[in-house]
């Protein structure tokens, strides 16, 4: 890979860029689209509009668009060459979190399952 | 109005903290007196306290490390003492109440305020300096940083004092560190201390992260950084994903202690077990963010002290990544007793095989780096040479307890102890030192004497295998660790053998105050006047030594590794013209920051709650003032560039 390039072209989120991006109509888009996801999960919640046993599945759904609506609109978060930065440390993050949140499940699931039934007071 | 604090809270009745605290307070005193008398302040002041310099910056984290190095020594001969008197009908000297105090600190000082402050000082000095630029991404942030941790060490000094420190070991653990068990301050030193300092170490780590990602020369790729960046930006990756973890997990045995709620507790659904976990989560991310910067360290010094590039400079970086990321899955292994089941051992057994394979490589990388190359015995290469050989020991011994049957029978006896001294003091410890003696006259501007680096050396060496190879015996026999009294005479022997190592070891650190004092007193001989004293290879050694506030005065060109071997090798003309260079201003606002987390911290722990109010508002007030001041920079106009560079080309150093 080419360094000169690599760092006049890379910038930190928040920086402004050329391109038209970081325009009012995106940043509407991105709050119509926010908005939608937030009152869809109330509906999802206060109604039988699902399955009642998949709510938390369509929750966990609108959550996660949420927060790709937040970094795309938001955070201008896109898949050009001088997003690989961000990428990258978003993929890590991601990583991160999935294997703490999974791997306390998991460890703390199975210590649950071998540990004596106490008897509660 | 005070809180829980009164007059109670002085310890006038114990000995030995009193004197211990006298005789501290008293050179505290001598040493202000001095800086006082001499009229030094003002220039200490705007020079270092201000200082936004990421060069200065870390000379003070340095210098941090050693000195809580000596209050956690300290508390190591204390322990080893007591455990070689404190046999049979003998009780030691040290009650279990003051025992227990002092095995937390130890433990507590040694990682957060010893072997933390001097890795992220070497990589403070030296990551800005490698990558060919001016400072790091935010410089009055890495103060705040500094000032932080300070302020953390600070606050875990003053429980000698006022009140007392954790008695629960350097992890914390609930129960024992709930309220039910400990309903003094000294569980509350401990959190609001490292939540302090934690806070500055996050801000490092996005500070660097940002720093190495985004700044560096130009045609400096990623393919082209020395190791020792690799490892840094490895590390801080390490500081931004574990940290939060760390502080999260703080924050809620914080809520169970002040606000009565049950996270950790075994009532209301709390689960004790929840905080070990999290606690390893962070711990063992936080073991690699101590090692990879020491393996950066003596990548630079393998390839220094032979004259030969590196060997398999790209399987260094991806092993270094694979261990970034591998760090994050092996985290059970420091609770295999605690209940879960045979999958889930095995898992964490296997994933901690297997991180002990590209530490494996960079073994064999250092060694054929070694292979053949015209070595250079000075300090930092003897400190390499004990390291590879100590370091594979305790590898070794880590490969054996992540085997969980073996877990079982040695989990929390001494032979862990031994194990992770012997990986934390020949990794972290000799790395730093290593560091210390390699980049010493980078950051002076002359060298360290070398017959007394070597005598230090020894010393370590010597004492650290004196220390701890008898502690994996007694492990063996069956000794558990923080014992305040020792119940079987056969353990004795050995432990004799393990306090000697102590003395040796303590002999070494005096070795190393009579070097930095025979080196100042000798400084005129050993200037270092080409800025480049080791015939090195990167770019930290393209400037004169000490080097300039702006560190380049024209950003160098990257074309290979090793950038500066090359420019060396081709001979480059000096550069003639020079632009203005912009640097920051320096700045209070760390400093003043971290009084009022100071004051705000104390005032928490010991529930004053008015102060604490006032202090955090002050911290606030004094970050807006910071956000709202517009001039930070000021320019050093292209004549005066010019000037500073013609004395350096002059006095011998490389353009």
């Amino acid at each position: 890979m080419n360094g000169d390039d690599h760092l006049l072209e890379d910038r930190t989120p928040g920086v402004e860029s050329h391109e038209a991006m970081a325009s009012v109509l995106w940043y509407t888009v991105g709050l119509g689209l926010a908005i939608v996801a937030t009152i869809a999960s109330f509906i999802v919640a206060q109604t039988s509009l699902l399955w009642p046993p998949g709510i938390s599945v369509g929750l966990i759904v609108l959550a996660l668009a949420q927060m790709g609506i937040h970094l795309v609109f938001f955070l201008h978060l896109g898949s050009g060459p001088d997003d690989t930065n961000n990428i990258l440390a978003l993929a890590f993050g991601v990583l991160i979190v999935f294997l703490v949140i999974a791997g306390s499940i998991w460890i703390v699931a199975n210590l649950n399952a071998n540990m004596t039934t106490m008897p509660i007071k | 109005m005070f809180g829980k604090l009164s007059w109670a809270a002085i310890p006038f009745h114990e000995p030995i903290p009193l004197i211990s605290t006298a005789v501290v307070a008293a050179i505290m005193l001598v040493a202000l007196a001095v800086v006082t008398a001499k009229g030094w302040w003002p220039y200490l002041w705007r020079e270092w306290l201000k200082s936004v310099d990421h060069k200065r910056i870390g000379v003070m984290y340095v210098t941090l490390g050693f000195v809580m190095l000596l209050r956690g020594f300290a508390d190591a001969l204390m322990m080893r003492s007591q455990q070689a008197f404190a046999v049979g009908s003998s009780q030691g000297y040290l009650p279990p109440e003051h025992y227990n105090q002092v095995f937390s600190a130890h433990g507590t000082i040694m990682i957060f305020f010893v072997a933390m402050p001097l890795v992220i000082g070497l990589m403070n000095f030296v990551v800005p300096l490698q990558l060919g630029v001016r400072d790091v991404a935010f410089p009055v942030l890495n103060s705040v940083s500094f000032w932080l941790t300070a302020a953390g060490a600070l606050l875990v000094n003053m429980s000698l004092v006022i009140g007392n420190f954790a008695r629960t070991g350097w992890m914390g653990y609930p129960p024992l560190s709930g309220l039910a068990f400990s309903p003094d301050v000294g569980v509350d030193y401990y959190l609001w201390s490292l939540q302090i300092s934690g806070l500055g170490t996050l801000f490092t780590g996005v500070n660097f992260v940002t720093t190495i990602l985004k700044l560096r020369a130009p045609g400096m790729t990623y393919f082209r950084m020395p190791v020792f960046c690799w490892t840094a930006l490895a590390a801080n990756l390490l500081i931004v994903a574990a940290f939060p973890i760390l502080t999260a997990t703080f924050l809620m045995l914080l809520l169970d202690r002040y606000l009565g709620m049950h996270f950790f507790t075994n009532e209301a659904g709390g689960n004790q077990m929840m905080y070990v976990n999290l606690f390893w989560a962070w711990g063992h991310p936080e073991v690699y963010v101590l090692i990879l910067p020491a393996f950066g360290v003596f990548s630079e010094v393998a390839a220094t002290f032979s004259g030969k590039p590196l060997f398999s400079y790209r399987s260094m970086v991806l092993a270094t990544l694979a261990i970034c990321v591998l760090s994050f899955m092996v985290w059970l292994h420091h609770f295999f007793t605690m209940g879960a089941g045979a999958n889930v051992n095995a898992f964490f057994g296997i994933m901690s095989a297997i991180i002990a394979v590209p530490t494996g490589v960079k073994v064999f990388n250092w060694l054929f780096t070694l292979f053949r190359g015209r070595i250079v015995f000075a300090t930092p290469m003897l400190f390499l040479i004990g390291f590879i050989v100590t370091f594979v020991i305790g590898g070794m011994t880590g490969v054996l307890l992540a085997v969980p049957p073996i877990n079982f029978v040695l989990h929390n006896s001494v032979f862990l102890v031994a194990h992770f001294h012997n990986v934390i003091i020949a990794g972290t410890v000799f790395g730093a030192l290593a560091g210390y003696n390699y980049w010493f006259p980078k950051a002076f501007g002359f060298t360290l004497d070398d017959r007394l680096g070597q005598c230090s050396f020894w010393c370590w060496l010597i004492g650290f295998y004196l220390a701890f190879m008898p502690l994996y015996v007694l492990g063996l026999m069956g000794m558990t660790r923080r014992l305040q009294h020792i119940a079987d005479p056969s353990w004795r022997p050995w432990l004799l053998v393990a306090g000697a190592g102590a003395i040796v070891i303590f002999c070494g650190i005096l070795c190393q105050i009579a070097q930095l004092y025979v080196s100042i007193r000798t400084r005129e001989r050993r200037r270092d006047v080409t800025g480049d004293p080791w015939n090195g290879r990167t770019l930290e050694w393209a400037t004169s030594s000490p080097p300039p506030a702006y560190n380049f005065a024209v950003l160098p060109k990257v074309e290979t590794i090793d950038a500066f071997w090359e420019m060396k090798r081709r001979r480059r003309r000096p550069a003639t013209a020079y632009e203005a260079i912009e640097v920051p201003h320096n700045s209070a606002t760390g400093i003043v920051i971290s009084f009022f987390a100071v004051v705000a911290g104390f005032a928490l722990i010991w529930h004053i709650w008015w102060l604490a109010i006032a202090g955090l508002l002050a911290a606030a007030a004094t970050v807006v003032a910071f956000g709202w001041s517009d001039e930070r920079e000021h320019r050093i106009p292209a004549a005066e560039v010019a000037r500073m560079e013609r004395t350096r080309v002059r006095l011998g150093g490389s353009a």
